[in-house]
């Protein structure tokens, strides 16, 4: 199969830079297809950046970011959905005004055509897309045991689950890389051995990738296929969670924080 | 098989029999006092309640783009200015039937709008509005201006002429103005009702929830932004030529400031953000203000004031807020 040989999501000497800081020198990782892939690293590292780049937040100050061997870190954030990068925030950027399954319904955007005028006069094509975005949104909220609070607004939502309406909002246009930001943020432990849970259901169901930038070590270890740590802006190791972990700056990077990942 | 197929039609159709009754018991209502009016109001009140009309599809319009996409334009008299005086200009200069300047004043309010929104927008909430009231304050003096004079009829105005019912109906013209008036109206509410559920209408409301978000959903902020305030504008024009149509004249003396503020605060009183909510709005604007002169003829803006205060202090959320509190208990 020569469809595993190209990765999915390619960068390639990342360098960012606010003013005269640079918060990445350097960094050059992939993430495979169907791979889930952590990126870790103390405070400071440089993952957030790093993150915010690949979700088309901010431009690359050098180097690029490819999705499917297409050039993607020079296009602007709103097409990011689009060509398959679907995200969620790591301090919960839900419409607060809107109910749960209008925040869902909202992440079907890309997949819609229709425009102001076929909405308003709800013309053939307007409303068979809008079924099938309300058919994708209820079984989404099914999985995701959301359906009790479907009508409801989400602002109202405990936080964890809060997170879940993010991600299901995130899968509904079937992205091809989902970009995770600390989903374990917030979360109590066995809210946290769920969501390891849900990452491989949902690789599964979804058939994607998943990049997530986390601090809770157990979970990062325990679902990732690969793991990129980064420390100071630059790239310190990238392999499974085994080699990773046993990587000597690693483990300096991360002192007493390494007995907690153990 | 069969018993497959047919269980779940038979519930589909049973389960909502009571709200759809409902459903239809509240149409046949609103039918009923929207066309009562033309029985029993006398003509003067007959004209009222159509510019109640008129001004709840302007303030339609506002609600779009500050409501419902968190833009505040505190300019719409604009639009609604230059849809009037569009309608004026194509019936006294060109002799053009009134019914063809209602598109017309959409289609140009919405090119306008277009281009005022696409530089304002992208600026940010606050410079909108300050944009947008700059428009409210010139579009007056522009419309006095010597060298379209020969158009505009500078201070004096444009004089038109009310339309006459058509096919021999047995209406006068305030009848049929009235008619005519709500029946744009109920199709522009219906048009905007299906707008905002649709996914463009999640989008416009995502983008003032959630600008950043917004984007990351593949919305393309800056263009809706844009589009939806075109909209908006040519909502509030088409409500311009009708008012033009209904008053029968239009001067720059109409279309001050006030004006503006006028349909700001019917959106707010109608509740922001709703489609329903400027019905109210627009019977608030119109009727308020004449009880307000009942009241005291010394002091109707105090009156006024006070009534408004009051108003939003027992409906903060406006009357479409009351209305939704009143569905969730019938509801339960």
């Amino acid at each position: 199969m020569s469809g595993n040989v190209a990765a999915l999501l390619e960068v390639r000497d990342i360098v960012i830079r606010f003013g005269g800081v640079t918060a990445v020198g350097g960094v050059s990782f992939d993430v495979g297809r169907h791979q889930i892939c952590g990126l870790i690293g103390p405070n400071g590292a440089g993952k957030t950046s790093l993150f915010n780049c690949i979700s088309g937040f901010y431009r690359p100050s050098e180097g690029q970011i490819s999705l499917e061997g297409r050039r993607i870190s020079d296009l602007p954030r709103h097409r990011m959905m689009g060509l398959g990068i679907g995200r969620t925030f790591q301090n919960l950027a839900l419409f607060r005004s809107m109910t749960v399954r209008q925040n869902v319904l909202a992440g079907a955007h890309s997949q819609g055509k229709a425009g102001f005028l076929a909405a308003a006069l709800r013309l053939p094509s307007s409303t068979r897309e809008a079924a099938a975005a309300e058919d994708r949104a209820r079984a989404l909220l099914a999985l995701l045991d959301l359906e009790q609070f479907a009508e409801l607004p989400v602002a109202g939502l405990p936080f964890g689950w809060q997170k879940r309406v993010e991600l299901a909002r995130a899968l509904i246009s079937r992205p091809k890389l989902l970009l995770l930001d600390e989903p374990a943020g917030g979360l109590n432990h066995s809210e946290v051995d769920a969501l390891a849970e849900l990452f491989h259901d949902i690789r599964r169901n979804f058939e994607l990738s998943i990049l997530l930038v986390e601090h809770h070590m157990n979970l990062v270890m325990r679902v990732s296929d690969k793991v990129v740590a980064l420390n100071f802006g630059k790239k310190i190791a990238d392999g499974t969670p085994a080699e990773v972990r046993s990587t000597p700056e690693v483990i300096s990077a991360y002192l007493g924080e390494q007995a907690h990942a153990a | 098989m069969a018993s497959e197929t047919t269980t779940p039609t038979v519930l589909a159709s049973a389960r909502p029999a009571r709200p759809a009754l409902r459903y239809a018991g509240l149409l046949w209502a609103i039918g009923i006092a929207l066309l009562l009016p033309l029985f029993t109001a006398e003509s003067y009140r007959l004209f009222q309640l159509t510019l109640a009309a008129i001004y709840a599809i302007a303030i339609l319009g506002l609600n779009l783009v500050t409501g419902y996409n968190g833009q505040i334009s505190l300019g719409h008299g604009a639009f609604y200015a230059v849809g009037a005086y569009v309608a004026a200009i194509m019936m006294d200069k060109f002799g053009l039937p009134y019914w063809s300047t209602l598109p017309s004043a959409a289609v140009v309010c919405g090119l306008v709008g277009y281009g005022i929104g696409f530089p304002a927008l992208r600026l940010g909430g606050l410079y909108l509005a300050l944009t947008t009231f700059s428009l409210a304050v010139a579009v007056p003096q522009i419309l006095k201006y010597k060298g379209i004079e020969e158009w505009t009829g500078g201070v004096q105005g444009v004089l038109v002429f009310k339309p006459d019912a058509p096919f021999g109906l047995p209406l006068s013209n305030d009848q049929y103005l009235y008619l005519l008036t709500v029946a744009i109206a109920l199709g522009v509410f219906l048009l905007a009702r299906n707008l905002m559920a649709s996914r463009i209408g999640r989008a416009i409301m995502a983008i003032r929830d959630h600008g950043l978000a917004a984007e990351a959903m593949g919305m393309d902020a800056a263009r809706l932004k844009t589009s939806t305030f075109a909209v908006s504008a040519g909502i509030t024009g088409l409500a311009g030529a009708l008012s033009a149509i209904a008053v029968e004249f239009v001067s720059p003396d109409s279309f001050q400031v006030a004006l503006s503020i006028t349909l700001f605060v019917g959106m707010v009183v109608g509740g922001v953000a709703s489609i329903i909510g400027p019905a109210f709005g627009g019977l608030f604007v119109v009727f308020v203000p004449n009880l307000a002169e009942e009241v005291s003829k010394a002091a109707p803006g105090v009156i006024y004031g006070i009534i408004l205060i009051a108003f939003l202090f027992v409906l903060p959320g406006g009357v479409a807020g009351l209305l939704r509190r009143l569905a969730a208990r019938l509801h339960r």
